[in-house]
């Protein structure tokens, strides 16, 4: 009895060495994220869900934004069909397990490029599609004017942002004492504070501005003037499948190419026939960019046509025409002093 | 003996043996769970190495950045992550250690109360662990924080109750301490919930004692309440004790619901932690290890109270 037990006990360990080596080995080159896509014939695409603007459920039952669009516009480019997107609503702090765990192929949800996530959580950010800061949103009533009026005051956040922690620095900083209560949950966040729990509630600015919307009586919550830090909103997918990357890369170029080129949905037809080798290159006439993608040579023209141009896209959701009126500045092209450019399809 | 034997299964066929099967049905079994694990383990390896993440606890050590609301032990956002870690234990432990205290004195309350013999003292009883037992406990626990602590009076103006307590959106102050709006919420909500659940347990223990034990002590002349304390609650306290343990893991875990309501406990500090470092996997494991200490340590102490209740077998 004891002998039996001794020689299966020694096997033990050969046999599962055995196995746990027996793996492919980790140099094996994946099949790159696009593929997968294109088999799967739909994009899946993370988003808040609950940001009016960036990303939400319109009247009509659609996913609709800024950062919604993003998702579209690579729908449109590999597919031609800026519907071919499943959208998964996540919260902040899902968002990277989502996309390191490939659940979702994208991540295109307000988030903040910085460089621990580019490194140590293991994304990669695609092109910023919108240039943001932290602000503090109050109610108009109370007196509190300045960061320094916020001393020994409550103010809600969310768990998993930057917010959280540029909170933290500020006030840390100027030394104003402070009581953070942190949810993981936004509606619970923004009602908190509505009930007055907090005297203060702290995010990106956009992102105020659209939750401030959806308060009961928006009018009566001021966002304070003191920018706290640089949230530079951009899209991120997995790190390690650059061939993926370059596509989400190059899409969200296309869009402040096509403004830069002053092309939009509306006017595309016209380009058909342009002398413009900036042009006829952008648009797949000539050259084979698309290919380099591993796309069809005319992606930008599918993209253009399907969403618009970064400009288009902004207005829709962002311009004068909406609740928000939020004027372009740092977002508007390099050449009109902002800070959106591309560079060169060539 | 031994040597008997041997002599009557001279190498006896080690096929035909019935120990040996068992026990290689059972290595079989850790066999096929080793290599569940192992093509598991692999596989995280595998993919995280994708991704360019080196698995290790060594984050633990760097600064963590990120604000507590509420900390027992002295903490900065300059300290580390594991000092942060630190601080949500400490806030878990503290209402953990807190529920079941006042659980048990609102279950045991409450569980007498059922078997009471004034209607409406009986009825109530009845009520409250209805009602709490059959409603899931998130929903609880924002009814508590939204409906009843965020509708106080602001801070400025709070309801004073016989002097001294001061209640208002910012929690329940008394003049030597004060307790956050979070950690009221999670502490009342945890324990009604959980008080329900151990009133039926009481309930039951004390109907398992036979009505004999009721009429021996009252031939003794004592009264209901003390023939209850000396006589009948003693025995029911051995079947009472097992489930009650479970009732106490429950809450200790149910209190990780504290992130629904903001209260920074070692779930809340760990989710925030994971998400900024991006250290999932080992966070998970290091909060699944200290939930199961702290459970692992609450069955030991209850086992010796339950040993020590137990008939004594003479
Ligand atoms: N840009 C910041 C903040 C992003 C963020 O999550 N903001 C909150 C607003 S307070 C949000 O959008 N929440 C939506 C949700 O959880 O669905 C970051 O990347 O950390």
């Amino acid at each position: 009895m004891r002998k039996w037990c001794l020689v299966l006990l020694t096997t033990l360990p050969v046999l599962f060495s055995l196995v746990a080596c027996g793996g492919p080995p980790s140099s094996n080159p994946a099949t790159s994220r696009l593929d997968t896509v294109k088999s799967r014939g739909k994009l899946i695409c993370g988003v808040s869900g609950e940001l009016p603007g960036f990303s939400f459920v319109s009247s009509d039952g659609k996913y609709a934004g800024l950062d919604v669009d993003v998702c579209r516009a690579i729908a449109s480019a590999i597919f031609d069909n800026p519907d071919a997107v499943e959208f998964r609503n996540l919260n902040a702090k899902e968002r990277f397990t989502a996309v390191q765990t490939g659940e979702v192929d994208i991540l295109s949800r307000n988030t903040s490029w910085t460089l621990s996530r580019d490194t140590s959580v293991g994304l990669e950010f695609a092109p910023v599609m919108f240039y943001d800061g932290q602000a503090i949103m109050v109610k108009k009533d109370s007196d509190i004017k300045s960061l320094a009026d916020l001393k020994g005051k409550a103010i809600c956040t969310q768990t998993g942002t930057t917010n959280e922690q540029n909170l933290g620095d500020q006030m840390r900083k100027l030394g104003i004492p402070y009581k953070p209560v942190v949810f993981e949950d936004i509606n619970t966040t923004f009602a908190t504070y509505a009930e007055g729990r907090c005297q203060g509630v702290t995010s990106d600015r956009s992102q105020l501005l659209s939750r401030r919307a959806t308060l009961p009586q928006p009018q009566n919550h001021i966002i304070l003037d003191a920018v706290l830090s640089k949230e530079p909103l951009a899209p991120a997918v997995a790190n390690g499948d650059s061939k993926w990357f370059d596509v989400v890369k190059w899409s969200i170029y296309t869009l402040i190419n096509a403004e830069e080129l002053g092309i939009n949905s509306k006017n595309i037809a016209q380009f058909a026939n342009s002398k413009d080798p900036e042009v006829t290159r952008f648009l797949g006439k000539e050259g084979n960019l698309g290919e380099g993608l591993g796309l069809s040579n005319d992606f930008a023209v599918r993209i253009i046509k399907n969403v618009g141009n970064y400009g288009e896209i902004y207005d829709r959701y962002l311009g004068p025409k909406t609740p928000f009126n939020l004027p372009r500045g740092q977002n508007n092209l390099w050449t009109k002093g902002g800070l959106q450019y591309s560079p060169p399809f060539r | 003996m031994s040597n008997n034997q041997q002599s009557n299964h001279p190498k006896s066929n080690i096929w035909r043996d019935v120990r040996f099967w068992r026990f290689a049905g059972q290595f079989l079994a850790v066999f096929i769970a080793a290599i569940v694990v192992a093509i598991l383990w692999g596989n995280l390896n595998r993919n995280l190495q994708q991704l360019g993440i080196q698995p290790g606890f060594s984050f633990l050590n760097s600064q963590a950045a990120f604000d507590i609301g509420e900390t027992l032990i002295s903490y900065a956002p300059s300290d580390t992550y594991s000092r942060a870690l630190l601080v949500g234990f400490v806030n878990s432990l503290r209402v953990m250690v807190a529920g079941i205290i006042l659980t048990t004195i609102v279950g045991i309350t409450a569980g007498i109360a059922r078997l009471s013999d004034n209607w409406l003292v009986r009825k109530l009883a009845l009520v409250y662990v209805e009602i709490f037992r059959n409603t899931p406990l998130l929903l609880q626990l924002l009814f508590w924080y939204f409906a009843v602590f965020l509708t106080l009076p602001k801070v400025e103006n709070p309801i004073s109750l016989l002097g001294f307590i001061r209640l208002s959106q910012n929690g329940l102050e008394l003049p030597w301490i004060q307790f956050s709006p979070e950690f009221s919420t999670l502490l009342i909500g945890i324990t009604l919930y959980t008080g329900a659940f151990i009133a039926e347990i009481v309930r039951g223990g004390i109907q398992s004692v036979s009505r004999g034990q009721w009429e021996a002590a009252a031939s003794l002349g004592l009264k209901p309440g003390l023939a209850m304390r000396l006589v009948i609650f003693p025995q029911a306290l051995r079947v009472i004790i097992p489930p009650l343990t479970s009732q106490y893991l429950n809450l200790a875990k149910n209190s990780s619901l504290a992130v629904a309501i903001g209260y920074p406990d070692i779930y809340l500090v760990a989710s925030t932690t994971f998400n900024q470092t991006g250290r999932a996997v080992e966070v998970m494991l290091l909060i699944m290890t200290i939930y199961l200490t702290i459970s692992l340590i609450i069955s030991l102490v209850m086992n010796l109270f339950n040993k020590s209740v137990q008939l004594k077998e003479r």
